[in-house]
């Protein structure tokens, strides 16, 4: 050991400079949220919540073409549908079960009308297993009340689409 | 035998009013510990039950109460329910000893640090017995490191206690901090005054020092097999115990209960909050230590003991009987 090692290991130089460190570092903002009121900024491309989309007259977007159920690589979609009397085909059945969701984004991107998105929701933790099997109306549901940040982060993830 | 009734109504009462802030400051004292090592690490600490979180150890300690008690099958069980309960006391006993001011002491008894020194070192059997009682490798290798640990600490702790009775001259607490009007004894025996925090830190099991329950190898040492209640006595026996050691080194070294300087606004302020604040201020700095340090290695716990503080206190001990009988300054008490 040199000499001025000795020096510091006896006079606890280095644990004085850690704890002068310390004091200084006790007075920087915190680098961690107060979560439940305060939230961390969110991209647009956030991949949480799904839901179903409608135009803005009302009428669903999904045209049942079952790409989204095709893709889905947890094979978490199930999708029937029929014919409706005005010559369109329109889904009766649209489930997604959300345990079985890995989030990866898939049917959002297989969508050619744009009805399946994620939207920024993650908060959706539930006390039963039960309530995360999503059916077509809890995703109407989800699309009407997110309808206004879904459609803005869809604009303003475009050109990197 | 109303007579005596009485007195022992007296004194329980006195005993509660000494208990009960303790513990109180225990909890609080658990608050500050967790809080300051969350700003050092840029996080916030618990902050949501009560002000400013401060209600948060008393939640926790709820939550304990209402947890199950589990007693492995293989302990022994007696010894097993006997260890919490033996620390939790060790830890408040020592307190009847311990002058908050001039007066404000529960048991001003005339071998006051031999008493305080007595008490502490017993600390160890609770841990022993509750690694032993356990009957599981974790605990058992808890407790033979704080086992060895703590006895080779308290070596160094009764020599450091030696430089002070020397200066003083007596084993009462109350003398010891009088006789540190002039100048606290923190100026003169600086070397010793490290040395006892040090050692104060490996005597409670704190970090760098926590070697009994270091979580990446032994679970939580001695504590593992513990649930609920006792394992919160365990706890809370801790803490007592890291406020007492406080307690110690604010008498010894930093004056007790006397102002920094006696002049006009600082002799206003009543003797017990000097007390509190320098606790406190030796707490902070335990607090500080335990963010900011790595653990030791076992040989090196041992080494820095035994081949370290050791000599150097013992050297520091003759300097200062030499200088004290060269300088014809050594103390005249009443013998």
């Amino acid at each position: 050991m040199s000499l001025i090692r000795i020096l510091k290991t006896i006079f606890l130089i280095e644990f004085i400079q850690g704890l002068l460190m310390a004091i200084k570092e006790m007075f920087k903002k915190s680098k961690t949220i107060n979560y439940p009121f305060e939230k961390g900024p969110i991209s647009p491309r956030m991949r949480g919540e799904h839901a179903l989309r409608r135009y803005p007259n009302g009428e669903e977007r999904c045209i049942a073409c079952k790409l989204c159920e095709a893709v889905c690589p947890a094979q978490a979609i199930t999708i029937e549908s029929t014919e409706r009397s005005d010559g369109s085909r329109k889904t009766t059945r649209y489930d997604i079960d959300m345990l079985k969701c890995i989030y990866c984004g898939l049917c959002q991107e297989s969508c050619p009308v744009d009805a399946i998105v994620q939207g920024p929701n993650f908060e959706f933790a539930t006390e039963t297993r039960e309530e995360l099997y999503y059916n077509k109306q809890k995703l109407l549901d989800n699309g009407d009340r997110w309808e206004s940040v879904l459609s803005k982060n869809i604009k303003l993830d475009k050109p990197y689409r | 035998m109303y007579e005596y009734f009485q007195i022992l109504g007296q004194e329980i009462y006195k005993i509660l009013f000494l208990l009960v802030p303790i513990l109180v400051s225990v909890a609080m004292i658990v608050w500050l510990d967790r809080r300051v090592w969350g700003l050092v690490q840029k996080r916030r600490g618990p902050n949501v039950v009560g002000p400013f979180g401060l209600l948060q150890t008393l939640a926790d300690a709820l939550k304990y109460v209402f947890k199950e008690i589990i007693i492995p099958a293989s302990a022994n069980k007696t010894v097993f329910i006997l260890a919490p309960i033996v620390t939790m006391t060790l830890a408040l006993i020592a307190w009847a000893v311990i002058p908050l001011s001039e007066n404000l002491v529960l048991s001003d008894i005339n071998v006051g640090i031999l008493y305080l020194f007595a008490v502490s070192s017993l600390g160890v059997y609770g841990i022993i017995m509750g690694g032993w009682a356990s009957n599981s490798k974790y605990p058992f290798l808890g407790a033979i490191r704080s086992a060895a640990q703590m006895v080779s600490y308290e070596v160094s702790i009764g020599i450091i206690i030696i430089n002070v009775l020397l200066c003083v001259g007596s084993l009462n607490l109350k003398d010891i901090v009088l006789a540190q009007q002039d100048l606290w004894y923190v100026v003169p025996l600086f070397p010793m005054f490290i040395i006892f925090f040090i050692s104060a830190l490996a005597e409670t099991n704190r970090p760098p020092f926590d070697l009994p329950e270091a979580e990446a190898e032994l679970v939580a040492g001695y504590q593992t097999e513990y649930s609920g209640m006792m394992y919160a006595m365990f706890w809370l026996g801790e803490y007592a115990n890291i406020l007492l050691m406080c307690a110690m080194g604010a008498i010894l070294f930093l004056g007790g209960w006397l102002p920094i300087i006696d002049i006009f606004p600082l002799n206003l302020i009543p003797a017990p909050i000097w007390m509190i604040l320098k606790i406190l201020f030796l707490f902070f700095l335990f607090a500080l230590i335990k963010a900011i340090v790595p653990r030791y290695r076992y040989d090196q716990l041992m080494r820095l003991g035994w081949k370290i503080f050791l000599p150097f206190s013992l050297i520091y001990l003759i300097l200062t009987a030499s200088f004290l009988f060269f300088f014809d300054k050594l103390p005249k008490g009443n013998f």
